[in-house]
């Protein structure tokens, strides 16, 4: 047997992690340059730029905290649309139930008082991811019964998400005032800021520490990350979720449910996307309104994208995507490169990601047409 | 001089030659039928001359000139045309606007429908095809939406036309007006090649006949000179007989009892139409038929992949007709699936992950939602020792592996699981002659342990080696019975192709006296 032993090319574990890790890396490498050929072409100085931009988004503690806190709800969101790709599922509406996850969080913050911290922060995260997975789970049906493509239905419910917010917040869940938003969380049911934990005194000896508006969100967020991997890597559930994802023909011969499947995946990317919301609420705004949100719903695609669906690549992925929004204020105000600049770079980094999965996608499709003719 | 003339074409894909130096002539106003079993490489050396696909070797003449086919636009300029098996029509759009898509007449982005219109409705008059321009294609049926094909083709000033597979799609009535359509082309002096794997199609309609197997001509015959039963015996070819010692069989308890079983296929007919057999351990139960006689809906309904509307199904006594696909696997049902790449294996997991594939929620691969990644490891080293799969470990994805390898990690995870029933669909398709002997050998060491193999293949040479008995299935029903060392060859042919009783006997006027079978392919 050893005279026919074919080639197969080894991979060794480090060639594939460097191999995972080089695109993207390479990507937003070939963004920030093209990003400052852009702005050489418009008349801006790209070198002041960027250093504006890095100083606005790691330039100190505060700065640094600025960064994570806008990087919490792109883990979450990250997450939410990685967990339902790793599925074959483009949850493009992680948005709505991310709204939906807030409201959560917003509306039973105000109820839930003279309970205990540790009872109320845990209770609220949870009821924030049912709430996300309820808003996931009419298209999931839709999807898994009838087909109904999940990229449209879960677009339109982030529509009713985010209208029935407006409707509440100048409606039933309108605070006392002039402004639309809910009633402000009490403070047991907030997630304190990161510096809030420690006394004054560690925080003039560590003054790393001082790390602004950044809060326990983001603690949550990595913890979440890793269970995701975990349950990926090591359950039956992230098992037949990533078989499906593959090929649903063979998941079904082998006999996993793909209905069921695609109905638990999309639930639960859309409990993580609900995450997102309640770390926004309990953490940053402390009650819901109308534009709570940036975006951080479609922006997980992005981070998804750039993460290659892995739950630990997020981490770094959202932290990037942080970074830029974070830093884009200083950049305008110091180096007078408007802000928008960095959605062109976000732009350029997803491009060159997706590039390489276009570049594959095709030698993948050569490869399958040579089989199919040889078959 | 040939109007169309193949010299030494030879088509490489990766692993398999597709196409080994053929060589062939068209002539002007002749029918050249492509006869030989699917894979044979018929498609694919059509697909070369229409310029889908370039030759690795060997040229392609046109009026004997050498000519170079870069794309299909090209072979249209040359005068070739090609019907493929799955039209290319846009469904709401008219049948003028179908032909004339692509290259629309008229100037200025202003299309002048009127003069092609005419067009249209003269050449369907010329040749018979009766086509109305201006019906929508979604309100035609297969057959005239196949003329529409044609249509085009000659609207685009085809001279040779290439029919892929034509009568596949198509009912006896149409089969027989697509014939004489053909007929009409030709005596207007088209030339025409025609792709098929049915024998009694290739004697109605075929000026010549061009046997193909495993990628190279091996006969050239006319119908005059030959029958049915002859050209099966050019197809299947009788130089690869494989001899498998086997000892008698065994018969321990029934294992698979299937009762008036009837199953509905995609479309709600009757694919199963009241079948009833059994299996019993220590045996291998083949079904022989023409592909498309109901067995993938037979096997899907034993393996749980679809819902039998009547009959029943029972594994060791025990009641399986409505059970999921889990379900059946943890009766004791294996199934090594007829497609591997689709139902088999999931391509972008690592070998380990795909011998667990089935087996991955129970013990001992898995306790309480968690996978047991150790014991998966150990289970795939085993397999993968006692498989002999070539690997350098467990850990290398199953897309890098080659088709017999592939195969294999199939055959280990469903035999290894150690069930009462062995489903097997096409267990050797597609595999070399050493892998296939190896599967042979997997099949045998299951029915020597007393397990029940169920053997679904289109090829004979394999079910007259393998198996205990043989039933022979035509039209969802199964329609003989014959110990295995009873049959031969074309005797199993001459029954799946309904000798006896076929839906075709209206079509009697299309064959030649004295030809068996009627319908179908013998093998494939």
């Amino acid at each position: 047997m050893s005279e026919s032993r074919e080639e197969i090319p080894v991979q060794r574990p480090w060639m594939a992690i460097a191999q995972k890790v080089g695109t993207p890396i390479l990507s937003a490498a070939l963004a920030i340059a093209i990003g400052s050929f852009i702005m050489w072409i418009s008349g801006y100085d790209a070198l002041a730029a960027y250093s504006a931009l890095f100083k606005g988004a790691l330039g100190g503690p505060k700065q640094i905290g600025d960064t994570i806190l806008r990087a919490t709800p792109l883990i979450f969101t990250g997450l939410a649309v990685a967990y339902g790709f790793r599925a074959g599922l483009f949850n493009i509406g992680a948005e709505g139930q991310l709204f939906m996850g807030g409201l959560a969080a917003a509306a039973l913050g105000v109820f839930l008082v003279g309970q205990p911290w540790i009872l109320v922060v845990p209770a609220l995260l949870i009821a924030s991811a049912l709430a996300g997975a309820a808003w996931a789970f009419i298209p999931a049906l839709l999807k898994a019964r009838i087909g109904a493509h999940e990229v449209i239905t879960t677009m339109m419910f982030t529509y009713i998400a985010r209208y029935l917010v407006s409707w509440l917040v100048v409606g039933p869940l309108k605070a006392e005032g002039q402004i639309p938003q809910t009633e402000a969380l009490m403070p047991e049911a907030q997630l304190p800021r990161i510096q809030g934990l420690f006394s004054e005194g560690a925080l003039e000896a560590f003054p790393f520490l001082n790390l602004g508006r950044a809060h326990l969100g983001i603690v949550v967020a990595i913890i979440v990350a890793v269970i995701v991997w975990l349950i990926l890597k090591y359950t039956t559930l992230g098992y037949e979720n990533r078989a499906v994802g593959f090929n649903a023909f063979a998941s079904e011969t082998a006999g996993i449910s793909v209905q069921w499947t695609t109905v638990k995946a999309l639930c639960i990317s859309g409990a993580l996307a609900g995450l997102a919301g309640s770390v926004e609420v309990m953490g940053v705004h402390h009650r819901i309104f109308d534009q709570f949100s940036s975006g951080f719903g479609f922006t997980g695609i992005a981070v998804a994208l750039l993460a290659k669906n892995h739950p630990l690549g997020v981490i770094p992925a959202a932290l990037l995507f942080g970074a830029l929004s974070a830093g884009a204020g200083t950049m305008q105000l110091e180096a007078h490169v408007p802000q928008k600049i960095i959605l062109i770079i976000q732009a350029l980094v997803i491009f060159f990601v997706a590039a390489e999965e276009i570049i594959l996608w095709f030698v993948r499709r050569r490869q399958k047409e040579a089989m199919s003719h040889a078959g | 001089m040939p109007v169309l003339e193949l010299r030494e074409v030879t088509k490489v894909f990766p692993g398999v030659i597709a196409n080994d130096r053929v060589s062939m002539t068209l002539e002007r106003g002749e029918i050249v039928a492509l006869l030989g079993e699917n894979g044979a490489g018929k498609s694919t050396l059509m697909n070369v001359v229409y310029g889908l696909l370039s030759p690795d070797h060997g040229e392609i003449l046109l009026d004997g000139k050498p000519t170079k086919i870069r794309s299909p636009r090209q072979a249209i300029d040359h005068g070739i045309g090609m019907v493929h098996q799955h039209f290319m029509l846009v469904e709401p759009l008219t049948v003028t606007e179908n032909i004339v898509l692509g290259r629309e007449p008229g100037r200025f982005g202003i299309i002048d429908f009127s003069d092609a219109r005419a067009k249209v409705a003269a050449l369907s008059k010329r040749y018979g095809l009766k086509i109305d321009p201006d019906a929508r294609i979604m309100d035609l049926s297969v057959g005239m939406q196949q003329r529409v094909e044609i249509l085009k083709a000659l609207y685009q000033g085809a001279g040779v036309l290439i029919l892929d597979e034509p009568t596949a799609v198509l009912t006896p009535q149409e089969v027989r007006e697509l014939f004489a359509v053909v007929q009409s082309l030709v005596a207007e002096g088209l030339s025409v090649v025609f792709i098929t794997h049915k024998l009694e199609e290739v004697m109605a309609v075929a000026d010549r006949i061009i046997v193909m197997r495993g990628g190279a001509v091996v006969g050239e015959t006319r119908p005059s000179e030959t029958d049915a039963i002859g050209l099966a015996r050019m197809m299947v070819g009788r130089d690869v007989v494989l001899s498998i010692e086997k000892g008698a069989a065994t018969c321990g308890d029934t294992v698979l009892d299937v009762v008036e079983l009837q199953v509905k296929d995609d479309r709600g007919l009757d694919a199963v139409a009241g079948v009833t057999f059994n299996v019993c351990g220590g045996e291998i139960v083949a079904i022989a038929g023409v592909s498309g006689n109901g067995q993938s809906e037979l096997i899907d309904a034993i393996v749980g992949l679809r819902t039998p509307s009547a009959g029943s199904i029972a594994l060791k006594g025990v009641d399986i007709t409505h059970a999921s696909a889990r379900a059946s696997i943890e009766a004791g049902v294996s199934h090594i699936p007829e497609d591997r790449h689709r139902r088999g294996l999931v391509l972008e997991f690592d070998l380990a992950e795909n011998l667990v594939l089935g087996d991955h929620r129970s013990a001992p691969y898995a306790s309480h939602g968690f996978m047991k990644p150790r014991v998966v490891a150990e289970m795939a080293r085993t397999r993968i020792a006692d498989y002999d799969i070539r690997t350098p470990s467990e850990k290398v994805l199953a897309s890098s592996m080659s088709g017999g390898n592939q195969q294999k990690v199939v055959v280990a995870r469903e035999i290894g699981r150690d069930p009462e029933l062995l489903v097997a669909a096409q267990p050797t398709r597609g595999l070399d002659v050493g892998a296939i002997e190896f599967v042979h050998k997997q099949i045998l060491a299951a029915r020597e342990a007393g397990k029940g193999v169920l053997l679904i293949r289109l090829e004979l040479e394999e079910i007259l080696s393998l198996a205990d008995r043989i039933l022979v299935m035509y039209e969802g029903r199964i329609v003989r019975e014959f110990a295995g060392g009873e049959a031969d060859a074309e005797t199993l042919g001459y029954h799946m192709t309904g000798g006896g009783g076929s839906k075709l006997d209206e079509g009697a006027q299309t064959e030649p006296a004295g030809s068996a079978p009627s319908e179908g392919e013998v093998v494939r």
